[in-house]
């Protein structure tokens, strides 16, 4: 159980400005907290063990806390509304219900929750559509269509009332009809009492509850809104395709949505004349397949209108919206790199934590001008797959994960917690509670395994760490060498392109730098190309597209469409993305293999334990002479506190066919693997009987360099297991050797060899 | 029908498996395991760490998420190879009907 949890406002802040962090405590009413500079987050005995350096700030100290809590669920709210219930109306819409038999659910409200007046469309909890009127406890009706929806089937819906007749009547009637399938139906009712009409907000797929929150949401697809004035029929619905509407349905529209206008914004627009804008909370999917999706085209841009249909869940969410317990203005002169902010309540036991590292990092001044003398060394960290995995919860939800891992699973207090606490959302590799993929993943919000301290099931056997803490390895080797450098993340190279990197001659990346977006591709290419020389300290890059949002901060989008590892798979006709209309998926199916970018490609991943390199001939060539000065070994890396070598978790090789430049050397290939480290499903058509590395050769991790025609060059590790061998034996070892011997060469101005 | 475990054809793969219950396994071990791994009742043993790299105990993830997690607080293992034997040697039982010391009664 954790007792203190938290979030920073951002990731990455540069000295002199202020970063803001949330905290929210589970028991007593204060917190101490200073800040930290982050080395060594693994506090395995076999390694370094845990390693903070506090760095004095005004911060130190005491500080007012209290519980706060995540209202999960989207929805859309449009503030500015007219009282409906004052005159007749009508409510239609087509929907997709994912979780009918969920319980409550709402689709369309304008109620009060203090008084608990107003009326709500939705969901019963048999599953059928219902319309809730009410004036106030005692006086409150409920008419409902009295069948079942079934999930993932489209219905029109269509609700009417008339105040002066008070007749209310429902229509819910299938797309699609299957034989002995009865889920269409209407019902009429006539209220006696006269339901309450305020001008409060208008909700979708969500409904004001007492006490602030929204609830009774919607799980499922909304497609077409539409309120009119007076009682119409549901077949008004349809007549709203046709161009233009017939008038006497346009002169009574008074409000009407068309999701597929503003595609990339949290905007819904009103297509009616009073423009009634909507605005999208906690992220729900947009450019998803609406009811009249054909498939004659699958890019949202090409044909908006069949993808005029919003996904909504009750589990979504972007902003926790949590008050600011304590912020810290970085002093002018703190240098670059990983820090958090250490909050504790009391003492930690056997069955609670009572602290935290707020992780952050400190970049570079934001004005160029004063980045004149910086290191030449920089860490790109890859915040974009830090959020990727954020809160990744597959432990949980999985069944089958203790298969795949081959091992049983870990769980600490962060995951205990986590089981607890769903509303803090997923990652990009869960699923939604009714199986649509996550495909939105925000920082804004508690992320327990973006800390030091948290270890993952994922981190093979021993230290069990995985992306941030598993990067710690590198900052502590690098702590250890007295290396000079800077941080700087993902979302600063999507903001600011090549000119943020463009003076660094090295630059390391993380064990696991997985997702990109375009910007970030194009700059770090332009980077390589101009001949900066990249040493790839991981495995698995450049493996995912992602966008950033173009206005809101901290959250990225996956589509995981055609191929590659999966969680979850993007429906077909859903691959283009919705924050900037890219085709999203893998980087290869985009056209551009990692091996592209990075020199090799990844090939394999097993998560249980790890090999070692074997040297090769192309090992002997004078060309990689620097790399093995001091290392005569044959083998490489057979130690490691993940997994218990430098090859493992995920694997890259070289491929030419890929991209891999044609003047990669090989340096050394892995081995020793168990039958669990197996091939990946974009490197074979069909299923293979020898898929793990014990008899499938294709399975190795390639030590790869090459030099690039601008005199820069590549170093790729190629395993994401590399960086937890740096610190064995005292950090005297043939990794940490390689590591260094490649890092000053690549510190040296002279070109290489072109 | 799936592979189903033989008490007698199975049983050289007990001491494998005792000897290096975390690491690369022959493929009857794995045969085993795989059917070992997964519960058809959606109930998951997990391996909850009390004090980091010292002190685990078992428990039971159950099949639907409100429902809590229930720890046994009877045992406490101070290596993880250690729980994964004790859960070895339940599951053969549960699946074999037989105790893993037969016939080699202690």
């Amino acid at each position: 159980m954790l007792k203190i949890t938290g979030y920073p406002d951002r990731y990455s802040v540069a000295p002199g400005e202020k970063i803001d962090f949330k905290i929210s405590l589970e028991e007593g009413d204060s917190f101490d907290a200073r800040m930290v500079r982050v080395v060594h987050g693994d506090c395995n005995p076999d390694g370094p063990g845990l390693k903070f350096r506090h760095i004095p700030t005004a911060v130190d100290g005491k500080h007012p806390g209290r519980p706060q809590r995540v209202d999960a669920g989207s929805y859309m709210i449009v503030d500015a509304a007219p009282p409906l219930l004052s005159g007749p109306f009508t409510f239609l819409a087509k929907i997709w219900p994912t979780l009918p038999m969920r319980g409550e659910q709402t689709i369309f409200a304008q109620w009060d929750p203090i008084e608990a007046q107003g009326f709500r469309i939705g969901i019963a909890p048999d599953g059928s559509l219902d319309l809730v009127l009410s004036s106030g406890p005692g006086a409150s009706h409920t008419l409902s269509s009295g069948k079942a929806m079934l999930p993932r089937q489209w219905y029109t819906i269509a609700v009417s009332f008339d105040p002066a007749s008070g007749s209310t009547t429902l229509n819910q009637e299938p797309l699609q009809r299957y034989a002995l399938i009865d889920d269409g139906a209407s019902a009429t009712s006539r209220i006696v009492f006269a339901p309450s009409s305020m001008a409060t907000p208008f909700l979708l797929a969500g409904c004001p509850e007492p006490g602030g929150h929204v609830g009774w949401h919607f799980d499922g697809k909304i497609e077409a809104p539409i309120v009119l004035a007076g009682v119409h029929s549901p077949s008004s619905h349809e007549q709203f395709n046709q161009s233009p509407p017939p008038p006497d349905l346009s002169n009574a529209v008074i409000a009407r949505w068309d999701f597929s206008r503003e595609m990339e914004s949290e905007r819904c627009v009103d297509v009616g004349p009073f423009g009634r804008h909507g605005r999208l909370v906690h992220l729900p999917t947009r450019a998803m397949k609406s009811s009249k999706w054909t498939g004659d085209e699958h890019d949202w841009r090409r044909k908006p209108e069949h993808y005029d249909a919003i996904h909504f869940h009750h589990d979504d969410l972007y902003d926790a919206g949590w008050e600011t317990s304590v912020s810290v203005t970085l002093p002018e002169d703190i240098k670059s790199g990983p820090y958090a902010l250490h909050v504790g309540c009391g003492t930690s036991d056997e069955s609670a934590t009572r602290e935290d590292y707020l992780a952050f990092f400190v970049r570079p001044p934001r004005n160029r001008h004063d980045r004149s003398a910086r290191p030449k060394v920089a860490f790109l960290a890859p915040t974009a797959s830090y959020i990727a995995y954020a809160n990744h919860g597959e432990h949980i939800t999985a069944r089958g994960a203790e298969l795949q891992m081959n091992r049983l699973l870990p769980f600490g207090h962060s995951d205990l917690y986590l089981y607890d606490h769903p509303e803090l959302g997923g990652s990009l590799y869960d699923c939604h509670a009714d199986g649509s993929g996550v495909c939105y993943s925000s920082r804004l919000r508690p992320v327990l395994n973006f800390s030091a301290r948290y270890h993952s099931w994922l981190g093979g056997h021993g230290s069990a760490l995985y992306q941030y803490n598993a990067d710690t390895h590198l900052f502590d080797w690098l702590d250890h060498k007295g290396v000079d450098y800077d941080v700087i993340t993902d979302e600063d190279l999507n903001e600011e392109g090549f000119g943020l990197i463009q003076n660094y001659q090295v630059i390391l990346t993380g064990t696991h730098p997985e997702y990109h977006s375009t910007a970030m591709w194009d700059a770090m290419k332009s980077w390589i190309d101009r001949g900066g020389r990249l040493m790839y300290m991981g495995g698995n890059g450049w493996y995912w597209r992602v966008a950033f949002h173009k206005t809101l901060p901290g959250v990225v989008e996956v589509r995981r469409a055609e191929d590659g590892i999966r969680t979850w798979a993007a429906e077909p006709g859903e691959y283009f993305q919705s924050f900037n209309g890219e085709f999203g998926g893998l980087w290869r199916r985009v056209g551009r293999a990692p091996n592209v970018i990075c020199g090799v490609g990844f090939i394999a991943q097993g998560f249980d334990v790890s090999g070692y390199y074997r040297r090769t001939p192309d090992a002997e060539n004078p060309r990689a002479a620097f790399i093995f000065e001091g290392v005569d070994d044959e083998i490489i890396g057979n130690f490691g506190l993940i997994g218990g070598g430098a090859a493992g978790i995920e694997m890259d090789c070289i491929t030419t066919q890929l991209g891999s430049p044609p003047n990669m050397l090989c340096l050394a290939s892995s081995e020793g693997h168990s039958p669990m480290m197996m091939l990946v499903n974009e490197e074979f058509g069909v299923v293979p009987p020898n898929l793990g590395g014990d008899v499938n050769p294709r399975v190795k991790a390639d030590l790869a360099f090459g030099e690039t025609p601008s005199g820069g060059a590549l170093f790729c590790t190629s395993s994401i297991a590399w960086c937890g061998s740096l610190s064995h034996n005292n950090y005297d070892n043939n990794i940490s050797r390689i590591t260094a011997n490649v890092l000053d060469r690549f510190l040296n101005e002279a070109p290489f060899n072109t | 029908m799936t592979y189903r475990i033989d008490p007698t054809k199975d049983r050289q793969f007990i001491e494998e498996f005792r000897l290096n219950p975390i690491g690369a396994h022959s493929p009857g071990l794995m045969r085993v395991l795989t059917v070992m791994r997964v519960d058809p009742t959606g109930n998951q043993i997990i391996l909850v760490c009390r004090k980091p790299f010292a002190e685990w105990v078992l428990a039971n993830m159950p099949a639907r998420r409100k429902d809590p997690i229930v720890m046994e607080t009877d045992q406490i293992f101070t290596s993880r190879e250690a729980a994964e034997w004790a859960v070895f040697c339940r599951r053969w039982r549960l699946l074999t009907g037989e105790s893993i010391n037969r016939p080699f009664r202690d």
